[in-house]
């Protein structure tokens, strides 16, 4: 297992898990977001290629109601 | 006065024409149908939005913003708002800009204190230039400073909005003579944003020659926010006629409208 930071909580992974796979396991089906991997952007393209490790700090965020 | 795609008195943008010269923002409604609904009855053509974390566990088949809010139909505008100092600002249109697949356009808001939400001047004049510089296309939140105005747009901002009074507080505009000032050596568009509270006020702001206001708190906030979103495109509509129109000289005594010559008496 890793341990990861996702928008500031603690998370369990499976070892070699992707951002691909981690969007699908706590956001599925939700699109129109960003993602940030150790306050670098990663674009949409390359969420399967992109494997998590221990301490990696995951900010994911969208667009809501604001002025 | 014709823009690019033939419609007079277009409020260009980046390069980009409008039709409508009211902002929103698409905070503080009940519901999303309602924010929906006061967008439409704004006539709108852009939105502000807010970048924030999303919800892990509780996102899946929520509706989201932009299923009722399209892009396709309006031009979203990020917005900074909650940022305290460049840093955070700067992050914030990074992640916006890869949520709205490389949208370059985007508001940014710096605010100096939780009290106030008045801008912090030093931070937003920091982002701004790191932000220009990175290809970002800069609506600027400032205070009703003519020289700050004036040195954003030297900076590259595409849009100077300056603060009629404090957000939220719907005091209307406090220093109309600064914003006046601002507008006459304006090189870019200068939109009132912040402050409005009825539509006397947007009017006012129009009338001054703003090229359009921004607002969330007076539409949201009212009894009937729909209601008061048509208010508000009918006060721009009027402002920015009658700016255009001239208005009269104010005098201190009458002049009659009726000739003099004919009378029967």
């Amino acid at each position: 297992m890793i341990e990861i930071s996702l928008n500031g909580k603690p998370e369990s992974l499976a070892e070699g898990v992707t951002i691909a796979e981690l969007m699908r396991q706590k956001l599925p089906g939700v699109s129109r977001v960003a993602l940030e991997l150790n306050l670098e952007i990663v674009p949409r393209s390359q969420y399967e290629k992109r494997q998590l490790k221990t301490g990696d700090r995951v900010e994911i965020v969208r667009a809501i109601g604001g002025g | 006065m014709e823009s690019a795609e033939g419609f007079s008195d277009a409020l260009v943008i980046a390069g980009k024409s409008y039709r409508s010269r009211l902002l929103t923002g698409t905070g503080k409604y009940r519901d999303l149908e309602q924010t929906a609904a006061a967008s439409e009855a704004a006539g709108a053509e852009i939105v502000t939005v807010a970048i924030r974390r999303v919800n892990i566990g509780q996102e899946a088949g929520q509706p989201n913003l932009l299923d009722v809010l399209p892009p396709k139909r309006y031009t979203i505008l990020p917005n900074t708002a909650g940022c305290y100092n460049a840093k955070d600002a700067i992050r914030t249109c990074q992640l916006a800009r890869e949520l709205l697949d490389g949208q370059a356009l985007v508001k940014l808001e710096v605010l100096g204190d939780a009290k106030t939400l008045f801008p912090h001047i030093t931070e937003t004049l920091h982002a701004a230039e790191i932000l220009v510089k990175d290809g970002f296309e800069v609506m600027v939140y400032t205070n009703d400073d003519p020289i700050v105005a004036r040195i954003l747009a030297e900076m590259g901002c595409v849009a100077v909005m300056p603060l009629a009074a404090p957000i939220g507080s719907g005091l209307g505009i406090q220093n109309r003579y600064n914003i006046l000032s601002i507008v006459e050596e304006a090189t870019v568009p200068i939109i009132v944003d912040a402050g409005v509270g009825t539509a006397s006020d947007a009017a006012l702001a129009m009338e001054l020659g703003c090229a359009g206001v921004l607002m969330n708190t007076a539409i949201a906030g009212a009894q009937n926010p729909v209601l008061m979103a048509s208010a508000m495109k009918h006060a721009v509509i009027a402002g920015r006629e009658a700016f255009l129109a001239g208005r009269i000289p104010r005098k201190r005594y009458a002049s009659a409208s009726s000739p003099l010559d004919g009378t029967i008496f």
